[in-house]
């Protein structure tokens, strides 16, 4: 479904992805882990069409997406839950949901979604007339995700979902991510929480400064001595 | 001599407002580009003064056709607000547009490029009005439908005051529709609080940008005809003490905030009219009328001194 074949990218001068090639297939739920800078959110960023790669290509579905802007990305089909949540904060969570649809034209459907989320994250439809950027981190956290979803995305990047929440509710958001999966979303997940994205994961990548140094299934990934030592805590 | 002027007061406050609704219109434009792209378009005084003179151009040329004061009017707001809106969107897409695509990042390079356009804008403004009528201080053909008044409450108004205010609360009313009820104006929002992230939903940043100039344009371009109407005389350089007046006013009610530039304008426009009556008077003739345009930029030293966010705005917090 998706490819990205020696994707190199920099920021200025300093390269943050050197020739990394991973894939996705279509029902995946595929995980990419590694320490700070290791170019995580770097490679979701390039997917989405945030940052232009300086060399290599992305695929999605048998098209040539390396050049195509960010907004014209969306409308394929990948959606894109931005590290540190990024929700709109001056508008409402209703709002919010609004914009995440508005590449949907028909009302109706549009109305169906935001139903959809409210019953994923009934939290949101308690406080869909509160402005944004008053929630808790693990309420934007819903959004972010309850608003990619608007559009209906068949492969949704997750850029570390887990990120400052309580443990409770890091148990929520897996589950949710994993229900996503089993009602036939695509998954790309970028976490610092090895463990908790292993275990629901089918494949994994471990990136370091920039460089693939690691792939397999998931149970490959947890047996291996070295990620166990550097990302499982021993 | 406190009964005098008191007298005076209900009047004073009616022009004020007036002035105010204009001051407010021209802010709006000032206030939704800085929302948008922090960048303090200085052309646009120029956007307004082009409304000015198209307005009195249809006036020049269409008085003999259409006889009817007020659909002379209309005719000339419409095209007042769609040249100026227009005028605004060229400028943004051969000014703007290039720098932010090289990544400028130093604030003063548009900002610059602002002055730069404004004199560019006035000077031809002034080339063709110079080739077509040989002058360019031009005047505001009267039509006498528009010219009469009545009294109420003791306050002289005019008619084509009336259509002033009611002009000016469509507009405001339309615009405050625009942006918080449509799918234009929530997207217009979401950029101005991050564009990026905006782009992640599917909007293309640049047309909403586009949107936001031709907007404000033809609010400027609007209250540019209105001005003309209220007080008669346009040059090239008109623009420039009503639109550095309605910067003032946008930040005072807080720059970026809309409701903040109607109320900011309101606030200026009752300030320096009362200014303009009264500080003659209360000291004796020393400072003159013509002392009210300090009025503006005393408050804009003020306020940047004691409350820089503004009357309505908030101080910008980094959120991690």
């Amino acid at each position: 479904m998706l490819e990205l074949n020696n994707a190199y990218a920099a920021y200025g001068r300093i390269a943050a992805l050197k020739d990394v090639t991973i894939s996705v297939k279509k029902g995946e739920i595929v995980t990419l882990l590694g320490a700070n800078g290791a170019g995580k959110t770097t490679t979701l960023r390039s997917i989405s069409g945030m940052l232009k790669l300086k060399r290599g290509e992305i695929r999605y579905k048998e098209e040539s997406i390396g050049k195509f802007p960010a907004e014209r990305i969306v409308g394929l089909g990948i959606g894109h839950v931005p590290e540190g949540r990024k929700i709109f904060p001056r508008l409402t969570v209703e709002e919010n949901l609004g914009i995440g649809a508005y590449l949907v034209k028909d009302r109706k459907l549009i109305h169906e979604r935001k139903q959809k989320a409210f019953e994923l994250f009934p939290i949101l439809h308690e406080r869909r007339n509160q402005k944004g950027g008053t929630l808790s981190g693990g309420e934007q956290q819903m959004l972010a995700i309850a608003r990619a979803l608007m559009q209906d995305p068949e492969l949704l990047l997750l850029d570390e979902p887990s990120m400052g929440l309580a443990p409770i509710l890091v148990d929520f958001i897996f589950d949710v991510i994993r229900t996503l999966n089993r009602q036939g979303k695509t998954i790309l997940l970028v976490e610092q929480n090895a463990r908790m994205a292993l275990a629901i994961a089918h494949r994994g990548y471990i990136l370091q400064t920039g460089r693939l140094v690691l792939a397999g299934s998931a149970k490959e990934l947890e047996a291996n001595p070295e990620v166990q030592e550097a990302y499982l805590g021993g | 001599m406190l009964d005098s002027l008191l007298s005076l007061l209900p009047q004073i406050l009616f022009e004020g407002l007036l002035l105010g609704f204009v001051y407010a219109m021209i802010a709006l434009g000032y206030t939704m580009v800085y929302g948008v792209l922090e960048l303090i378009n200085f052309a646009h005084s120029e956007i307004f003064m082009i409304g000015a003179v198209a307005g009195v151009e249809i006036f020049r040329s269409l008085s003999n056709i259409i006889h009817n004061g007020y659909l002379l009017l209309l005719v000339a707001i419409v095209v007042g607000g769609l040249v100026s809106g227009l005028v605004a969107i060229a400028m943004e897409r051969f000014a703007y547009r290039p720098l932010r695509r090289r990544g400028t990042t130093n604030r003063l390079v548009p900002l610059i490029t602002a002055v730069g356009v404004s004199f560019v804008l006035q000077d031809l403004v002034r080339l063709i009005e110079a080739l077509w009528h040989n002058e360019f201080f031009l005047r505001m053909a009267s039509v006498s439908d528009l010219e009469g008044s009545v009294t109420v409450l003791g306050i002289f108004i005019q008619y084509k005051s009336i259509v002033v205010i009611v002009v000016s609360l469509a507009m405001l009313a339309g615009l405050n529709l625009l942006v918080n009820k449509t799918r234009l104006g929530t997207a217009i929002r979401t950029v101005a609080q991050d564009m990026d992230t905006a782009r992640l939903m599917g909007i293309n940043p640049d047309r909403v940008v586009s949107s936001t100039f031709f907007i404000g344009g033809s609010l400027g371009g609007v209250a540019g005809v209105l001005f003309a109407l209220q007080y008669t005389t346009i040059s090239p350089y008109s623009g420039f003490l009503p639109g550095i007046k309605a910067f003032t006013a946008a930040v005072l009610g807080g720059i970026g905030n809309i409701p903040g530039a109607m109320v900011g304008g309101l606030v200026l426009g009752e300030l320096e009219t009362l200014a303009g009556t009264y500080l003659p008077t209360l000291t004796n003739g020393t400072i003159g009328t013509e002392y009210k345009d300090i009025i503006a930029f005393l408050v804009l030293i003020l306020l940047l001194l004691f409350r820089p966010q503004g009357l309505l705005g908030q101080i910008v917090k980094e959120k991690v």
